[in-house]
């Protein structure tokens, strides 16, 4: 029998014979993919070092929930489910795709397996596939150029738009899908038109519907759709292969070891150079990333592996508020830095400053280290490492900002920002009315169970000692038997770490945590956020830390702290304070307590638990004076307006300063206040003497 | 370019809170914070970034004690090549004329094309750098803002006026000037620098070394003697107005053209 349609590996292209066109074809595509992946991976190897590989299980899970799982993408609906029916397409039509290219070389190949009823069902899987990827190009393509959605705007300071570049790799998905889509129906037309028996084409499928469309083609115009279409998904498949690593769709072949690669830990900074012990540290040369080889592997990858989804910077509170901080931009900055000093060909240009050609100062130092960005990433690309590791190559060449360098030389010499006398640590606890009502132990000879860690803004800030005084009305309430440790405390260091000033931090981190065990406290309490994070995961041996609002939570779940009824009708909602909320997962224990408050009325803003929308900063941020069209505060109390609140409840001292701020600053006041937690529960709290007197009563 | 500059370590005003001593002539020094004198630390940044453009050397200079060292330790963190301490017990009590003579001494056993002082110390009235330069027959500009190194021996250096003006003027080489804050933005220096030259020599220099006479520095040479100290007492000065947004917006802007502040 004569073959109604002759098949590719044939097949005769230009007096070529095709199986050895394809082979040829198939071997420089090889070629120029392997030398193009190995010149990218050429930074990787200079890179710093980072030890990615402990606990491998974790990491295979991970792998299954975000890459293959996709879990981050249906944060926003419609970009995620696109994006999880192109991924869905990719994964099925993988075989599709080599069985296709195998028949170029080898006529009638079929993957073992994949023959008889098996292959007729994975047939009509692919063919829908394909048909939803193509879709999804045109979708993805209409999104891009009539809806334009916000995110993917590049403003002009970097550069032009991307949109062009996004067009073209979208085409290049559509043609590949409708390539291999010709070349199936051309051939079903044929053999259908000699009366033979076709492989099912399932309704509706793109293949299917060229099928229909080409039933009354001529058998040699058929014969040439065939052969051309063949071709043209040989030649693109494998001009995306190669095209792909010089754009976002690198993250093709890199997510997944971006992914499996990715940090496992919340809240915690990597170390200065991995792999070099605490006592060794003073050897090290330099410190932090000062040219781009200064980056580990690991953050090199994350460059390579963005897709340029502009999540991070549409969460980002700096770039929100208009600081000359875009997380997007800082990794395709570095990522195009990369192209250009890695060229394809040549030899690479290295050891250029990143800071003052790359990034700019106010750049790195924008970032209030809130998390958004990671959190939203798909590709769980880290920020706040890189932000870090870049201020700490700052800081080691001195250029740290003016208005930064007082209070970090106050807290070398007197343990705190202000320059406040040591001796007055614990002077908030004695003052005014609160000394006599609630004795405060300081463990300096006296011994408790428990340590208040109280941190410097609670114990100097006139506004923030009454959070302190609050935490320990309720400590004492619940029968805490608590003491802090006054003068012998010094600054948690949390911000002083996250300026990148790591020796200062270190200093800090060594002498509290002596100052903890010489106080014998089994058990750490603090009302700080930022306390809270430092203790639990920069600070090592030091006894299990909880954050207030745990405290209350359980005692009210306990029975111990019971409340009155909220006497009006302000409307409250709660801000999740980063150090809390993103970094720690403590979302629900500070909602549990208010909605324990009997008739508090209680609403979401729009952007609440791991979206929360930063404050604006701790620590040190409340020096830095950044260049801004409105600061991130007001456009947070904005948003608590927006959600219907009068009332703004937070549970860090710091939010505090910078929402009450806010609030002044956005005209709201008197129409809008913010407490803390913890001033609430102590306003609200039933006490004892009081408990007896309804007892009484009742009876 | 050979620079030399003159520091002094002061207790740091804007982190402690000063209290007079039982005598009432001095400061309760408990708990007291020092560093360096601010102006004396752009005064050394300027000596590195002119170093840094030209080369050279930047060597700091100070009179005192060894917990002067410090401040010493301090600036060559942040890159000075060079320290030294002027220290001998019969320096002590030397006014400003006494402090100029023991720089002096040290100024001629270099060879610097420039010597920086701090427009003034916090603790001090902006004299010895005028008197250096007087007992070298240097010439002087005080204020300093700028410099810029031009060729053949000569800087041009801009001087702080009044009402923000600038006077701009050539000097010639070896000279001294006295710096302005805000000149620059000094380099941060944390623990880690000070670390990294904890164990680099300092020379000391004493009386017998700088050939200084006595009769000349000391208590006993000192013609200027403090004879009290006086801290301002809080006054209630704070008027608070507590009309409408639009009342004191008007009230205050009155307030402030009264004082001459808007014209």
């Amino acid at each position: 029998m004569v073959e109604a349609i002759q098949s590719p590996a044939h097949a005769t292209y230009w007096l070529i014979q095709g199986r050895l066109l394809f082979l040829i074809i198939y071997l420089l595509g090889a070629a120029c993919f392997s030398y193009i992946v190995a010149r990218r991976l050429q930074p990787l190897f200079r890179g710093e070092r980072d030890f990615r590989l402990d606990q491998p299980f974790r990491r295979l899970g991970r792998v299954l929930q975000f890459w293959l799982g996709q879990w981050k993408h249906p944060r926003y609906r419609m970009a995620g489910t696109i994006h999880l029916l192109i991924f869905a397409g990719f994964l099925i039509l993988a075989t599709r795709a080599f069985s296709v290219l195998a028949l170029g070389v080898s006529d009638g190949f079929v993957i073992p397996g994949l023959s008889g009823k098996t292959g007729h069902i994975y047939g009509i899987v692919a063919d829908y596939a394909s048909t939803v990827v193509f879709f999804c190009m045109v979708v993805a393509a209409i999104r891009r150029l009539a809806f334009k959605p916000e995110r993917y705007a590049v403003p002009a300071r970097y550069g032009k738009g991307h949109s062009a570049d996004a067009i073209f790799l979208l085409a290049l998905i559509a043609i590949l899908m409708a390539a291999d889509s010709l070349f199936e129906a051309s051939q079903a037309a044929g053999l259908w038109q000699q009366g033979q028996t076709t492989e099912f084409l399932p309704v509706l499928s793109l293949p299917w519907m060229l099928n229909k469309a080409l039933l009354s083609t001529s058998l040699p115009k058929l014969q040439s759709l065939h052969l051309g279409a063949y071709l043209i998904h040989d030649l693109t498949f494998f001009f995306l292969l190669c095209y792909r690593p010089f754009g976002i769709q690198f993250h093709v072949e890199t997510s997944l070891f971006s992914v499996f690669f990715a940090k496992l830990e919340r809240g915690n900074l990597k170390p200065v150079r991995w792999g070099i012990p605490d006592e060794h540290l003073d050897q090290v040369k330099s410190f932090g990333v000062k040219t781009f080889e200064d980056f580990t592997w690991k953050h090199m990858l994350d460059f390579y592996s963005c897709a340029d989804c502009g999540r991070c910077s549409d969460n980002c509170p700096s770039n929100a508020a208009g600081r000359p901080l875009s997380p997007r931009f800082l990794t395709i900055k570095a990522r195009d830095y990369a192209f250009q000093h890695y060229p394809m060909f040549g030899s690479a240009k290295n050891g250029q400053a990143l800071v003052g050609n790359v990034y700019s100062e106010d750049e790195i130092w924008s970032c209030t280290t809130c998390g958004a960005c990671e959190e939203e990433c798909p590709l769980l690309v880290e920020y706040i490492d890189k932000i870090v590791d870049l201020r700490r190559g700052l800081v080691d060449e001195g250029n740290v900002p003016q208005s930064v360098q007082k209070p970090l030389k106050a807290l070398e010499s007197r343990g705190n920002p202000y320059g406040k006398m040591t001796k007055k640590r614990a002077d908030w606890a004695s003052a005014g009315k609160f000394g006599p009502a609630c004795r405060v132990k300081v463990l300096n000879g006296e011994s408790a169970s428990t340590l208040y860690f109280v941190d410097s803004i609670t114990s100097y800030d006139d506004r923030i000692q009454a959070i302190g005084q609050a935490t320990a009305k309720i400590l004492h309430h619940v029968g805490e038997d608590f003491g802090i440790l006054g003068a012998a405390e010094k600054d948690s260091g949390h911000e002083v770490r996250r300026f990148g000033e790591e020796t200062l931090f270190r200093a800090l981190r060594d002498h509290n945590t002596q100052a903890i065990h010489d106080s014998g406290a089994r058990h750490i309490v603090t009302s700080d956020p930022h306390a809270y994070n430092a203790l639990k995961h920069d600070y090592k041996d030091v006894p299990p830390v909880e954050h207030i609002s745990q405290v209350i939570a359980r005692e009210v779940k306990s029975g111990r702290i019971k409340f009155h009824p909220a006497k009006n009708d302000k409307v409250y909602t709660y801000h999740d304070p980063c150090y809390l909320g993103r970094h720690n997962q403590i979302y629900d224990d500070p909602r549990n307590v208010l909605d324990a408050i009997p008739g508090l009325k209680r609403v979401e803003m729009r952007r609440s638990r791991d979206r929360s929308f930063c404050c604006g900063g701790g620590g040190l941020m409340l020096f830095y004076e950044p260049k801004e069209e409105e600061r991130i505060g007001v456009k947070r109390v904005r948003m608590a307006a927006e959600a219907g609140a009068n009332v703004i409840v937070t549970a860090c001292p710091f939010c505090m300063v910078n929402l009450e701020d806010a609030i002044k600053v956005a005209g709201l006041e008197g129409k809008m206040t913010a407490i803390d937690l913890a001033e609430l529960t102590d306003q609200q709290i039933v006490r004892e003497s009081q408990r007896h007197k309804e007892v009484a009563w009742r009876f | 370019m050979e620079i030399l500059v003159c520091v002094k370590r002061v207790l740091d005003t804007s982190e402690n809170e000063i209290e007079l001593d039982r005598e009432g002539t001095g400061i309760e020094l408990d708990e007291a914070v020092y560093s360096i004198n601010e102006p004396d630390n752009y005064a050394v940044e300027e000596a590195l970034q002119i170093v840094s453009r030209l080369g050279g050397k930047v060597t700091v200079v100070t009179v005192g004690g060894e917990d002067d060292e410090e401040v010493l330790r301090r600036e060559m963190a942040m890159g000075v090549h060079q320290g030294a301490l002027l220290s001998d017990a019969a320096f002590s009590g030397s006014d400003a004329k006494g402090i100029a003579t023991i720089l002096k001494s040290f100024v001629e056993k270099g060879a610097y094309d420039l010597i920086l002082t701090g427009v003034q110390a916090d603790d001090g009235g902006a004299q010895v750098g005028g008197m250096l330069a007087a007992m070298l027959d240097y010439p002087f500009a005080s204020l300093v803002n700028s410099i810029e190194v031009l060729f053949g021996g000569k800087l041009k250096i801009s001087r702080e006026i009044e009402g923000g003006n600038r006077e701009i003027n050539e000097i010639e080489l070896p000279c001294v000037l006295s710096i302005q804050t805000g000149i620059n933005e000094p380099r941060y220096v944390g623990m880690r620098g000070i670390r990294a030259v904890a164990s680099v020599p300092i020379p000391t220099y004493g009386a017998s070394e700088l050939q200084i006479g006595s009769g000349t520095v000391g208590s006993l040479a000192a013609k200027v003697k403090r004879l009290d100290y006086v801290v301002p007492t809080l006054a209630k000065g704070a008027e608070m107005l507590d009309g409408s947004r639009e009342e004191n917006v008007e009230r205050v802007t009155e307030l402030i053209a009264a004082k001459g502040g808007l014209r």
